[in-house]
């Protein structure tokens, strides 16, 4: 899941490289909070633990083997916090010391792998082992659960990066410049693997280090465990550092009508009205190398355009006039069900000391 | 023979060690690039690997490549480890997701084998992945191999990093090879004390034991490593020396660096 450099496009680097310095700010700002003494080498330790376990040549059912990305076992006893800039370390020296993964993509592999997996790995692993004692076994199941969530997660983030890139860098002739694949097979090639390999692998890692703690150390499970007492490495949500991010997100939300100032229709998303008109077909036939469009509009592409219709068409509704207006409505509808969905799901996270420790 | 949990783990610290020992090993030669201040060197180096990604055009890549071959003999970089540990490695695995992009990106037909039919566009765009890959792959591990880590951290303060994260990387690096030397002696304890061959189920047991142990000995070290710090009088006042010095050579140096960049952005609009 370490991405290369050159498989995609400048531009996205630098969208998700601000995405990750939005979540290592955050993570950073959180941690200061705690005696920064404690939190250096706490912090670079578990990096360098994270790195070691990343080498572990697990083998798995079915014959095959598999590495874990840590990423769970670092969040369930350090926090989203933690986990976040543990991992985003030990890719840091991944990269710019062994060469794995790329120096431009270096933002979208901390976005993918530390930030979209902390976040997936943290709420799953809170909702699942939720009032749970610290030695219950719904806890390893928790962690099992919450690793093959995490690493499917950053893959299917990574594989909607991969595949956004043949539709929107191509050359004048169709020619992807960046990853090659849409998304029709970006999102299973990369998801086959994570299913059933990668998943696996971080599942088995985290449920076995989870019931070693449980025997051995399992103070160090607290922290993240929502029960009394655990507050000592818990880095809690302040409203003050969410705030930036929810500004990072206002301002995406404020940037999406820049979208229509791309000149033209994107190459090959011709609807059928667009394709009948001949403004369109001159602008096609210079994208296309020359070759002419069709005379009358495809018999196929006519049937098959009624079959589905997007909820917001375009990006714009019908009663929307302007379509700046109209991209900021839908960034709007999406960034709001999103929110209601978070929402609906800490409706059913365990308020902090609600249960006792009972481990 | 299928190597078990306990080979192929020990397999991927020996390469950990091996290549730490490569760099370490090429930064004290003298060339080209060790010849540069280390800022001058991740600014170039980075500045080329934008280049590549940058450039539209296969030829542009092409030439940076060269460029990259060009920089590596002149710094005395082994063409060998190149071929070894970047150009085979980066084709095995570019390739196999660069290939079948021949066959289905649609466009024009060049040939024709049964159902599967070569595209020219499908060509360009397989050809272009892998090059770019390697071109960028390897004017990283130019840097990488060039540097050694702690010039590469003091290089990162010119990115105006925060102090906390470039201290947090220093210790991390330090503590990456005292973690696989732990576990490299848990391993080969469990192992000598091995007899046939453990089942699957018992490696995965193993191994996640072998983790959960590490885990409690890295808390352990950083109680430890806290104490020392705190015995040290550390406050969380965190001072990078920074003693680098940019002579004319580096200025040169920087500027051929954002010239050849700039003009491979420009060539391959």
């Amino acid at each position: 899941m370490h991405i290369p450099d050159g498989y995609l496009s400048p531009s996205t680097c630098a969208v998700l490289y601000a995405a990750a310095a939005t979540g290592w700010y955050s993570a950073l700002k959180r941690l200061k909070r705690m005696l920064l003494t404690r939190v250096v080498p706490l912090i670079s330790v578990f990096a360098a633990f994270s790195f070691v376990v990343m080498m572990f040549n697990l083998p798995l059912p079915g014959g095959t083997t598999g590495h874990a990305l840590g990423v769970t076992i670092a969040t369930i006893v350090l926090g989203p916090s933690g986990g976040i800039l543990a991992i985003s370390i030990a890719l840091v020296i991944q990269a710019l010391f062994f060469g794995d993964g790329g120096i431009s993509t270096l933002g979208a592999n901390c976005f993918n792998m530390a930030i979209i997996g902390s976040l997936v790995a943290y709420g799953s692993y809170r909702m699942i082992a939720a009032g749970s004692s610290i030695t219950s076994r719904r806890r390893v199941v928790s962690a099992a659960i919450a690793g093959y969530l995490a690493v499917n997660a950053a893959a299917l983030v990574a594989a909607i990066e991969f595949g956004i890139q043949p539709m929107l860098f191509h050359d004048a002739r169709g020619t992807p410049l960046y990853a090659p694949y849409p998304l029709s097979i970006a999102i299973p090639a990369m998801m086959i693997g994570h299913l059933t390999f990668a998943g696996l692998a971080e599942a088995v890692i985290t449920a076995g280090v989870v019931a070693y703690l449980q025997a051995a150390d399992p103070a160090l499970l607290l922290s993240t465990s929502g029960l009394a007492g655990g507050e000592s490495l818990t880095l809690r949500p302040a409203s003050g550092s969410l705030r930036r991010l929810w500004i990072a997100v206002a301002a995406l939300m404020l940037l999406t009508p820049l979208g229509i100032l791309a000149a033209g229709t994107a190459w090959g998303e011709w609807s059928p009205s667009q394709l009948a008109k001949t403004g369109v077909v001159k602008v096609q036939v210079s994208k296309s190398a020359n070759h002419p469009s069709p005379a009358a509009v495809p018999a196929g592409l006519q049937k098959l355009a009624t079959l589905w219709t997007a909820p917001f068409p375009a990006y714009a509704p019908s009663f929307v006039r302007s379509r700046a207006f109209g991209y900021l409505l839908s960034a709007m509808f999406a960034v709001g069900f999103l929110l209601a969905a978070s929402l609906f799901l800490h409706r059913f996270l365990p308020r902090r000391g609600r249960t006792e420790y009972s481990g | 023979m299928k190597r078990g949990f306990l080979e192929s783990t020990f397999v991927g610290f020996a390469r950990v060690v091996t290549r730490a020992m490569i760099s370490e090993e090429t930064a004290r030669r003298r060339g080209l690039l060790q010849a540069l201040d280390p800022r001058v060197r991740v600014v170039g180096l980075f500045s080329l690997v934008l280049a590549v990604t940058l450039s539209r055009k296969i030829s542009v890549v092409v030439a940076l490549l060269t460029v990259a071959v060009a920089i590596a003999i002149l710094s005395r970089v082994s063409l060998f480890v190149l071929v070894k540990r970047v150009w085979l490695v980066v084709l095995g695995f570019t390739a196999v997701i660069a290939v079948p992009a021949i066959f289905v990106t649609p466009g024009d037909p060049v040939a024709t084998f049964g159902f599967l039919t070569i595209t020219e566009q499908g060509l360009r765009t397989a050809a272009m992945l892998i090059l770019r890959v390697e071109t960028a792959v390897t004017f990283t591990t130019l840097l990488i191999l060039c540097t050694p880590w702690t010039h590469v951290l003091k290089a990162l303060r010119a990115f105006r990093l925060p102090k906390e994260a470039i201290a947090m990387l220093a210790m991390t690096h330090r503590y990456v090879f005292l973690l696989v030397e732990t576990a490299s002696q848990m391993l080969e304890s469990r192992r000598s004390r091995t007899v046939g061959i453990l089942k699957p189920a018992a490696q995965r047991r193993m191994a996640a034991r072998t983790a959960g142990v590490l885990l409690s000995k890295s808390i352990e070290l950083s109680n430890e490593v806290y104490l020392a710090m705190q015995s040290r009088g550390f406050r969380g006042d965190i001072q990078i020396l920074s003693d680098f010095r940019l002579d004319a050579w580096d200025y040169l140096g920087l500027t051929a660096f954002l010239l050849a960049g700039g003009l491979a952005v420009w060539m391959g609009r």
